[in-house]
């Protein structure tokens, strides 16, 4: 049993993940606020949109990470999302500052419907590669 | 004959109450109904014969002055927590009992004294009144405490003691010798009895005895419906207020060529003035018309009563008092057009008002179940295909909603507001099977020529849902109301058991509000923020060398100052000036100033004030300096040689300038802007204005406007664009700092002030209107529904604050909305479904008024029902502001093929219903125009491919179809072609005394074309009159005032007028085509060699062009689609 690289990068994978979990949760409270007339879209675009670029970057991170340590199975899995949200901020609306919410299209039922969903999405993603990770760890751990 | 004459009186009553098609100018009510009440002096003693009732009559529950605070403590109409329900509600069955036992002791016990007394001394009370000399809710005040007191004591409504004889029989017996439903009440005596010329009750108490209540409703209806308009007389301040605001539109007629009741009355006509018109020209039906209104269209099902010849005038009298379907073609009532008398068949019960309870309503809708005849009509399966002249020679009828007789007669405008699906699905799969879409088409703001204006302490709501009390509600008894949203049961508060109009107690069903489903309230403080704000207007004026080119400063000032004082508002007024180019100048026109005083800020990067409060200035005080600067201003920048726009700092300037107080800016630009923040680049590519591919740069290039019109919503700001230019100026990015802060667009591709006179008479007339129309500040506007559905995306100029609640820092009476709607859950426990537009805006008199629509529909549970009722050109226009979404968020050809998809699945799902599977392409006659509107949408400016189409066309195209309401966008979308060198009185309507003739309208091909004739084609805000080379000389020189067609100028843009009948004719026709929107329309005479012709001809939206099908190409189109 030896502390590898790997292992490292699962411990940190597992820790950001539970960070992005919350990201998850945030996104998915927020809109459930502006479906139930809460918040005014323009201060709850105002709020989430500093918060994508962290998001994507935090996943853009340990996937390199996971990359330098060669885990491919790993990186295969994570592959899709980042992929994924590389296209959602390439497609976003013409805006000047980061972020991926324009207020005056967010109440729109289709797309607050998309945005609800993606958060769901994530969230069951990050939980279910939280577990991954933790038994990705133990595995490296144990199994070197 | 009699039988069908009255439904149409009775649809005729409720167009004019509604203000439906009638001119959208004069709101005040003032000259209609002006005589129905008489004998004030008669009334007067009713007020001390309250209290005695009040003690002894069944307690009220609940004390409105407490609940007063409750109501309605928040501005936005937010739902908030309710407080407990104090009453405790008997049981439904229990009620039943109790009900229909009272009502018909009422109208027993009750008749006969009151026969007795009154029907004598009080025959229908139509002498003309003067005015009503005493306040609004004079009486009222005294009574109030004693009913208060009374209802501490009694907290619960004593429903079964209610219908016990002591009870219910003092109740019954004070109530009707008091006030003028006494003459309602003298029933007996008429029972049976043929049904005499003046008095309206037999009829409805021939009646078998198992629907008193119903005749007693019947009755009550018509009587307070004339009783409205008085109501509307006690509020004179109104009136006047609304004449002076419309008043550049005294003339004006709805959209849509629905003339039909509305010879308004000069604006001369003023509160308390006897109409005295004729029946031919009177602007609304007179009184006997109008108390058989509410009475005849119900009694269908009985013996017709045979009408009296006072009380039904003779035929060609009654004239505008008929649908337009009737009025225009009375001759020509073909199977097209369904017969309105038809729309009340045999199965149709009458009902509602005491306390309609939910049994009763369903009994009611249960004569629906015979299926009306215009329901028939629009399933009718038509042949495409063989069908030629698939086009109705007159303009197509307003949609009718399938429901029973009262329940469309109070409905409201569909000018107003009107829906996709008249008949409304009861599930989303059922929606789903059937196609279409479902949603709203809004026109909030529109004119009206009657409104009632109602003053009020309580504004009554549902505590749940935040409902306005509106005429499809259920009042389980005297104190309680269920509402027709949520379904909440709410107690009725005392003072809305006092009814203003009739001025008696214990009717909150005679209320105008629940009489109404249009009604505007007077909010208190409650529905404020801030202290309402004074009129603030702000012009933002660009003076680049381009600009003054262009001579539009000019005519801006000269414009302005005419309408100096028309502009609405009141001695808070305030205005101010902005003028750009490279920098910023301010106008200091602080009063004591001898001249205005000229600040200039170069300072672009970071904008500030020179002087904060000199620059926006009190409009009464400083108007001699105001003056000075319009008059002065045109010649102060001739010899610039500036030739940058700093358009962003300019708005950023206006924004600090007005953020104090919100309001409206204007701003008038003539080019790209090239400085500062929000500079733009050309991004046209001239060599792909037509190309197939696709369209780009439909979106924004900078969010800096759509942040700034963010900004200025916040702070209620609305900013209006004026583009006048004539090269490329990104309107797709300019336009969002009006789109989202709820302004108008305006565009006048290369205006000119020499060369291009038509774009300059446009440009006049439309600042004309602009500057004099009314206008409403710091405006929210919410859209409530029936449980079960809810708003899936809202169309138009705002900004959407939450799911169902848009801001609007300024609101127009141009503009329309559109509302896509889903459906949640399913609607199979409910018949009816409700809509409900509330809009909350300061009036530029700094009055906080509330406007209220309210649209009723039925929910069916068949898929041929839904088609049945589909509203073609409501469909169009929904279709066209998703098409524009969709071309802008994905790409133009998605769009395209959306909307053709959108044909061949409801099509599709058209024919996979009905059972004949007949060869051809088969319609519902509902839909037989939707192939046709789809193609005419297609070759649209804004949705066109293949044709040379500047970017900036294309977006303003975009932009209006948004943003107008659905009259006007029709006419964009389908001009109205006639031919007009023939025109004859044959079938001409009367307006006033003028004959407006009503040529045919032709489908729109070169076909239809000859080269004899003259055609004129209505487009809206253009007309076309196209002159065919062969022409009959006498046309040409009589209308014309050219000896032959050759001697016809090239740029006429106006009929001279010359003194003959034909000229008379056509300038009759003209004008009450243009009266008939809110925006000047321009005149374009084409000569058949003119190169207006290519405009002309593109117009003709059947016949194939290079590179778009033909109407009979897209038909096969279609056909092959579906067969796939």
């Amino acid at each position: 049993m030896a502390f590898t690289f790997a292992a490292f990068c699962y411990m940190l994978a597992l820790l950001l993940t539970a960070a992005l979990i919350f990201f998850a949760i945030w996104h998915i409270i927020a809109f459930d606020e502006l479906k139930t007339d809460y918040k005014n879209p323009i201060d709850q675009c105002n709020t989430l949109n500093p918060l994508v670029l962290p998001e994507y970057l935090i996943h853009v991170f340990f996937c390199i990470m996971f990359l330098c340590a060669a885990e491919w199975l790993t990186l295969g899995l994570n592959m899709p999302l980042l992929a994924y949200h590389v296209w959602r901020y390439m497609s976003r609306p013409v805006m000047s500052g980061p972020g991926l919410y324009d207020p005056t299209t967010i109440m729109n039922a289709d797309i607050l419907a998309y945005c609800q969903k993606e958060g769901w999405c994530k969230l069951a993603f990050y939980l279910l590669s939280f577990f991954y990770y933790l038994y990705g760890m133990i595995y490296v751990l144990v199994s070197s | 004959m009699s039988a069908n004459l009255n439904p149409s009186a009775g649809y005729n009553l409720n167009a004019t109450q509604n203000g439906g098609a009638a001119p959208p100018c004069q709101n005040g009510p003032g000259q209609t109904y002006p005589s129905v009440y008489h004998a004030a002096g008669y009334y007067s003693s009713h007020p001390q014969s309250y209290p005695p009732v009040m003690g002894q009559g069944p307690a009220p529950s609940g004390k409105a002055p407490v609940m007063n605070s409750q109501y309605h403590p928040s501005y936005y109409h937010n739902s908030h927590p309710q407080p407990v329900q104090p009453t405790v509600r008997a049981g439904p069955p229990v009620y039943d009992a109790a009900q229909t036992q009272v009502s018909q002791s009422c109208s027993a016990t009750g008749a006969p004294p009151s026969s007795a007394h009154h029907a004598p001394q009080h025959p229908p009370p139509f002498k003309p009144l003067t005015s009503y000399p005493a306040p609004y809710y004079a009486p009222y005040p005294a009574s109030q405490g004693l009913a208060a007191t009374a209802a501490s004591s009694a907290p619960l409504y004593p429903v079964a003691s209610y219908s016990s004889a002591p009870g219910a029989n003092q109740y019954s017996t004070v109530r009707s010798s008091q006030a003028p439903q006494a003459q309602l009440y003298q029933g007996p005596p008429g029972i049976g009895a043929p049904p005499t010329a003046v008095s309206t009750a037999p009829c409805t108490y021939a009646r078998p005895p198992s629907g008193p209540q119903v005749a007693v409703n019947g009755q009550v209806s018509a009587v307070s419906s004339p009783v409205l308009q008085h109501y509307d007389q006690t509020q004179p301040v109104v009136t006047q207020s609304y004449k002076a605001l419309d008043g550049d539109g005294a003339g004006e007629r709805p959209p849509s060529g629905t003339p039909s009741n509305s010879v308004h009355s000069s604006p001369g006509h003023h509160p308390g003035a006897d109409s005295s018109t004729t029946g031919s020209s009177s602007p609304v039906p007179n009184n006997y018309e109008s108390l058989e209104d509410g009475s005849y269209p119900d009694s269908s099902s009985l013996p017709p009563p045979p009408p009296s010849s006072k009380a039904v005038p003779p035929f060609g009298y009654s004239y505008p008092n008929l649908h337009p379907a009737y009025q225009q073609k009375p001759a020509s009532r073909t199977d097209t057009t369904p017969s309105y008398g038809g729309c009340n068949p045999p199965g149709y019960q009458p009902f509602s008002q005491p306390f309609p309870n939910m049994s009763q309503l369903s009994t009611a809708l249960g004569g629906l179940s015979g299926v009306p005849e215009l329901q028939v009509e629009g399933l009718r399966p038509v042949n495409l295909l063989q069908e030629r002249n698939i086009l109705p020679p007159s303009p197509l009828p307003d949609p009718e909603p399938n429901l029973s007789a009262d329940l469309r007669k109070v409905n409201c405008s569909p000018d107003t507001f009107r829906c996709t699906l008249t008949n409304i699905p009861q599930t989303q799969a059922l929606l789903n099977k059937a196609k279409l879409p479902l949603g709203l088409l809004l026109h909030p703001f529109r004119d009206l020529t009657q409104l009632p204006v109602i003053t009020s302490n309580t504004i009554v709501r549902c505590r749940s849902c935040r409902t306005y009390i509106n005429p499809f509600v259920t009042f389980l008894d005297q104190r309680r109301w269920k509402c027709n949203l949520c379904y909440r049961v709410n107690d009725v508060p005392d003072e809305f058991m006092y009814n203003p109009v009739t001025r008696s107690y214990g009717e909150p069903h005679k209320r105008p509000e629940v009489q109404n489903s249009t009604v505007e309230f007077i909010a208190s403080s409650d529905y404020m923020l801030r202290p309402p704000q004074p009129a603030v207007y702000l012009f933002v004026l660009d003076v680049s060398h381009n600009a003054v080119e262009t001579g539009y400063l000019t005519i801006f000032c000269q414009s302005l100052l005419d309408n100096l004082d028309k502009l609405p508002g009141d001695t808070r007024t305030r205005l101010g000036f902005v003028t750009f180019d490279s920098t910023i100048h301010f106008y200091n026109l602080q009063e004591g100033l001898s001249q205005p005083q000229m600040l200039v800020v170069s300072d672009i990067e970071d904008i500030f004030l020179p002087t904060p409060d000199s620059l926006l200035v009190n409009l009464k005080e400083s108007r001699e300096l105001v003056k000075d600067l319009l008059s002065s201003l045109p010649g102060m920048f001739t010899h610039t040689r500036e030739t940058h726009s700093a358009l962003g700092p300019a708005l950023q300037a206006a924004y600090k300038l007005m953020s104090p107080t919100g309001g409206r800016v204007s701003v008038f630009q003539t080019q790209l802007p090239t400085q500062g923040a929000g500079l733009l680049q050309s991004r046209e590519d001239p060599n792909l204005r037509s190309s197939t591919k696709g369209v780009q740069h439909l979106g924004p290039a900078t969010d800096f406007y759509k942040k700034l019109a963010l900004d200025c919503s916040g702070q209620q700001i609305a900013v209006d664009l004026f583009l006048l230019t004539s090269q490329y100026s990104d309107l797709a990015s300019l336009a969002c700092v009006a789109k989202y802060s709820a302004g108008s667009i305006y565009y006048y591709p290369s205006f000119h002030h020499v060369h291009n006179l038509p774009q300059l008479e446009k440009f006049q007339k439309d600042l004309q209107r602009y500057l004099t129309r009314k206008i409403g500040f710091e405006a929210v506007m919410r859209i409530r529904c029936t449980k079960g559905l809810s708003i899936h995306t809202f169309h138009g100029n705002f900004f959407v604050r939450s799911t169902d609640l848009l801001s609007l820092a300024n609101v127009n009476p141009d503009s329309g909305f559109a509302v896509q709607m889903s459906i949640d859950e399913s609607l199979a426990d409910t018949s009816l479904t409700c809509f409900q537009a509330a809009l909350l805006y300061t009036s530029s008199k700094g009055k906080r008024r509330i406007r209220v629509h309210t649209l009723c529909l039925p929910v069916v549970s068949q898929l041929s029902d839904v088609f049945a009722g589909a509203d073609i050109q409501a469909v169009t226009c929904l279709l066209a502001n998703m098409a524009i979404d969709r071309s802008v968020s994905s790409s133009l050809s998605d769009a395209r093929d959306a909307l053709v998809n959108a044909v061949v699945d409801s099509l599709s799902a058209y024919r996979n219903t009905s059972n004949l599977q007949p060869a051809g392409l088969v319609a519902p006659s509902a839909l037989r125009l939707f192939p046709l509107y789809v193609l005419a949408l297609l070759k649209q400016k804004a949705l066109r491919t293949g044709t040379s189409t500047r970017l900036d066309d294309r977006v303003f195209a975009m932009c209006e179809f948004k943003s107008q309401p659905l009259q006007h966008v029709m006419r964009l979308v389908h001009p109205n072609l006639y031919r007009v060198d023939n025109l004859s009185d044959q079938g001409a309507l009367h307006l006033n005394d003028r004959m407006v003739p009503q040529p045919q309208l032709l489908q729109l091909t070169a076909e239809k074309l000859t080269r004899e004739g003259a055609f004129l084609m209505d487009c809206g805000s253009l007309l076309y009159l196209w002159v065919g080379k062969s022409c009959s000389e006498p046309f040409i020189r009589d209308v014309l005032g050219c000896p032959d067609h050759s001697s016809i100028p090239q740029n006429m843009s106006q009929i001279p007028e010359l003194d003959n009948p034909s000229s008379a004719r056509m300038r009759t026709f003209l004008s009450w085509l243009q009266e008939s929107r809110s925006f000047w329309p321009v005149l374009h005479v084409v000569k058949d060699d003119a190169s207006a012709k290519t405009s002309f001809f593109q117009h003709l939206v059947e016949d194939r062009t290079e590179s778009a099908f033909s109407y009979y190409e897209f038909l096969l189109h279609i056909q092959q689609q579906m067969s796939k």
